[in-house]
């Protein structure tokens, strides 16, 4: 079977984009409705990007392309994404 | 009266003129998927090209198999920078299911058991230019390469080949599939190198 990380993979290029860690959101399935932290999501990093799935339905919930000097993200699959505010 | 001579064949091109811009040589075959491989049966395989008028053209594998299995010797080249020479296919040319198809549409989206899509212009799937693979190296194409069959279309990027094939849609336009709607070029052809849109 092709290896799969969790979702710590992502950590990394979503810093990019992000100023909170995203690994840390809690991210609802908008296939399922699964709800868990991003870090708990299957991440596929053998492919032309990183595609996430949702541990419970597999549905593809976030697409990462590194596509030359662009990065593409999609966040199509996710139907929130909800991220904590650091305690002050 | 024949365009082929001696000389012609004689003059094979090189292994580093046969490589693409930016590309590396490599002897393995890397397994690149983005999520769990299907399983497939052969017994329940079924392939299906959807016209404009919603008529689907249904083969099972048998009636696959009996369109002609072809040998094919052909180098393959994946976005993600290698290539593989001289690889060793067998498969069903399109030309061969496209006979039975009678469509004005001029692109196709390819989908795929697990979800994925790619798209493809009808001219680069006929001629001679792409087949329904069934075997790769001497042997059944296995589940992580795309088998039972996968799309074999080796003058594009391989990401182009689409795994687990079960069917193609006609388009009257060149819509995205699964890579190409997240930065990946919408054609792929590596001699130009079309990595990105
Ligand atoms: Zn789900």
């Amino acid at each position: 079977m092709p290896r799969h990380l969790d979702g710590n993979a992502l950590a990394g290029v979503l810093s990019e984009v992000f100023t909170a860690d995203v690994t840390a959101a809690r991210a609802r399935c908008g296939n399922c409705g699964n709800t868990a932290p991003v870090a708990e999501a299957m991440v596929y990093p053998d492919a032309p990007g990183l595609v996430a799935r949702c541990v419970r339905c597999n549905h593809v919930l976030a697409v990462v392309v590194e596509a030359g000097d662009r990065l593409v993200l999609s966040l199509a699959g996710l139907d929130t994404l909800e991220l904590r505010a650091p305690r002050a | 009266m024949s365009f082929t001579t001696r000389g012609f064949s004689g003059r094979r091109r090189q292994p580093e003129t046969r490589l693409p811009p930016g590309q590396t040589l490599v002897e393995k075959w890397p397994v690149l998927s983005a999520g769990p491989t299907p399983v497939v049966d052969t017994a329940d395989w079924e392939l299906t090209i959807q016209d404009e008028t919603g008529t689907d053209h249904r083969w099972n594998w048998d009636e696959l198999i009996a369109l002609g299995v072809e040998d094919i010797t052909v180098d393959i080249h994946c976005v993600t920078h290698w290539s593989k020479l001289g690889m060793a296919w067998r498969g069903v040319s399109l030309d061969k299911l496209f006979e039975h198809v009678g469509s004005r549409h001029q692109y196709v989206m390819a989908h795929s058991h697990g979800g994925y899509t790619t798209n493809l212009p009808l001219e680069d799937l006929l001629g001679g230019k792409a087949w329904i693979a069934i075997e790769a190296e001497g042997r059944p194409l296995h589940p992580e390469h795309g088998g039972p069959a996968r799309l074999l279309v080796p003058h594009l990027y391989f990401w182009k080949s689409a795994k687990w094939i079960r069917g193609l849609t006609m388009m009257p336009g060149n819509d995205p599939g699964f890579w190409e709607r997240y930065g990946y070029h919408i054609h792929g052809d590596p001699w130009q190198e079309q990595r990105y849109r």
